[in-house]
């Protein structure tokens, strides 16, 4: 048991002195990352605009006032920052192709649990260096929230942040495993990454969409990536609701966590080692 | 002339070489092509939802549903040209440099900057272009609005002008990042930029809103890409209005300045090159 805490712990040191390299992009990026809220602060002004001119007396749409739709943005890229994965899939699939991932089949150490790792580790860095661009983002537009939540919406918000982490994790690490029968997946990539961010809410709240849409959208499993830790935050999932929200989303990170394990249990007899 | 001919041929084999290498892995051609439609529509759709709740963007501003479908089909013909024609280039021209590329480039008997922009065409960003018409077609039958014939002949000229700034804007950032080491990548950038074109200018308004708006039409002529030929199209053009011909004419004079930039940044960066690995 301490050998393999020892192990993790050197894992986890390694990659985070590996992340550690590239500290002012980090910061300088993530300020970057936030300039599309610039022009959602200004389209949703000059929405709620239109609405009043057209005589409609309505301060809210599907729900959100003109501040909860910013604070809906800024609240996405918490959860974004969270379960995004950038490279992982991709990685996984190249590792699988020029036969570097031999070496998760020879040495004793669980490759899904290394990944893991590794992402925590990548993760740990970019929060501790994301904080300072994060906080200053959210002070300079503390004016679209009101308030700090109740103490159990907080939590749930943690939990569903800590799940949307490991959700995407495990999606990614399925989708790269795909590699194992497939030679090139990087088109398929891109693809599953343009309907995350559709799906996933971080274009709009999936509130704004019509019935059919929601339910087709709440039914599959990328609304926990950004949309729904945002909404919980918001007060929009409360009570019953949200017990089950949480609930669900455990049972998709059991399920991912299966069919991953499942895809390496057999592709790795499927792997033929090219690569040398 | 014989120079100007000698270009186009250039220029043409670029075009074949590029559409055989596409041909050659159609399935990812197709999956480009394919992807790069699913963004047009999934940007199409987020407007087509904003518009079940309001008949216009902004009080006033005749910004409605199908006024904003032309100014969307607009940016849409212009990034799909840009997309098309320079994207990869520029984002290659990092590499060439750092990995010494752009020796080979450099010892041909043409415009450097010529080739290195144009040297790879992408035809998959093509059929977004389509789109982009049929979207501009759609818009103008359901505003019943046909535009006279200057303002049929200013469309082109400003989508051009268009592709211009965009062109010169990228290629400029491009070569900057020469200097600054490539960790973040020109790409990143772009995206960022383009974004504020998203939605017509007038949105930017208010105390924080106007500076924006002078910076992004000024400094950066970002704004007047897909306004300005969005507009020429929306309306008459009426000379005795200085409002109606200001920008337009503003936006001659930075296509021509941004293209002197992109010049000028590109031969610069061209001087420092130290051919490194070679």
């Amino acid at each position: 048991m301490t050998a393999r805490l020892a192990l993790w712990w050197t894992v986890l040191r390694i990659s985070l002195s590996e992340r550690l390299i590239y500290r002012a992009d980090f910061a300088l990026g993530t300020l970057m990352r936030f300039l599309p809220v610039v022009t959602q602060i200004f389209l949703w002004w000059a929405v709620f605009e239109g609405v009043a001119a057209s005589g409609a007396a309505a301060q809210k749409i599907a729900g959100y006032s003109y501040r909860d739709f910013i604070a809906y943005y800024l609240l996405t890229y918490i959860g974004r920052a969270l379960s995004s994965m950038p490279g992982l899939a991709s990685g996984l699939a190249r590792d699988i192709r020029d036969g570097t991932v031999k070496k998760y089949l020879i040495q004793p150490i669980d490759m899904l649990g290394f990944l893991l790792l590794t992402r925590l580790a990548h993760k740990l860095v970019f929060y501790t260096m994301a904080l300072l661009p994060f906080a200053l983002v959210f002070y300079l537009c503390r004016g679209f929230f009101s308030g700090w939540p109740d103490a159990v919406t907080l939590l749930a918000f943690l939990a569903s942040l800590v799940m949307a982490f490991l959700l995407g994790f495990l999606i990614e690490a399925t989708l790269g495993m795909i590699g194992f029968w497939f030679l090139e997946v990087s088109s398929l990539l891109f693809v599953f990454m343009l309907i995350s961010f559709f799906c996933s809410g971080h274009m709009f709240p999936l509130d704004i969409l019509p019935e059919f849409w929601q339910a087709v959208l709440r039914a599959i499993p990328l609304q926990y990536l950004a949309y729904f830790p945002a909404a919980v935050f918001l007060g929009k999932i409360a009570g019953a609701e949200l017990a089950w929200g949480l609930a669900i989303e455990a049972a998709w990170i059991v399920f991912f966590l299966a069919a991953a394990r499942a895809a390496f249990h057999f592709g790795a007899r499927h792997y033929s080692a090219y690569g040398g | 002339m014989t120079a100007f001919l000698s270009y186009l041929r250039v220029l043409a084999t670029f075009a074949r070489n590029s559409f055989v290498r596409d041909m050659t892995f159609r399935g990812n051609f197709l999956i480009e092509a394919v992807t790069s439609l699913g963004w047009a529509s999934m940007n199409l759709a987020f407007y087509v939802l904003i518009f079940r709740y309001t008949p216009m963007i902004g009080a006033g501003t005749g910004w409605g549903r199908y006024e904003f479908f032309l100014f969307f089909a607009t940016g849409l013909l212009i990034s799909s040209l840009v997309q098309t024609f320079f994207m990869t280039n520029a984002d290659e021209l990092s590499d060439l440099i750092r990995l010494g590329g752009l020796d080979f480039i450099l010892l041909k008997p043409m415009d450097t900057q010529f080739l290195v922009s144009l040297k790879r065409i992408d035809w998959s960003s093509l059929p977004n272009f389509a789109v982009g018409a049929a979207l501009l077609a759609y818009a103008l039958v359901e505003l019943h609005y046909a535009p006279g014939p200057t303002e049929i002949l200013l469309y082109p000229l400003y989508l051009a002008c268009g592709v211009v700034i965009y062109y010169s804007l990228m290629m400029t950032m491009a070569a900057a990042t020469v200097w600054m080491g490539r960790n973040l990548t020109l790409l990143d950038f772009w995206f960022y930029l383009t974004n504020f074109n998203r939605f017509p200018m007038e949105i930017y308004g208010g105390p924080y809103g106007l500076p924006l708006r002078w910076l992004l039409t000024f400094i950066i002529p970002v704004l007047v890409v897909v306004n300005v030929p969005a507009e020429i199209l929306l309306r008459p053009l009426r000379p005795e209005m200085p409002r109606d011909w200001l920008l337009p004419a503003f936006t001659l004079l930075a296509t021509a300045a941004s293209l002197a930039l992109s010049r000028w940044t590109f031969q610069r960066a061209i001087a420092s090159y130290r051919s490194a690995s070679s």
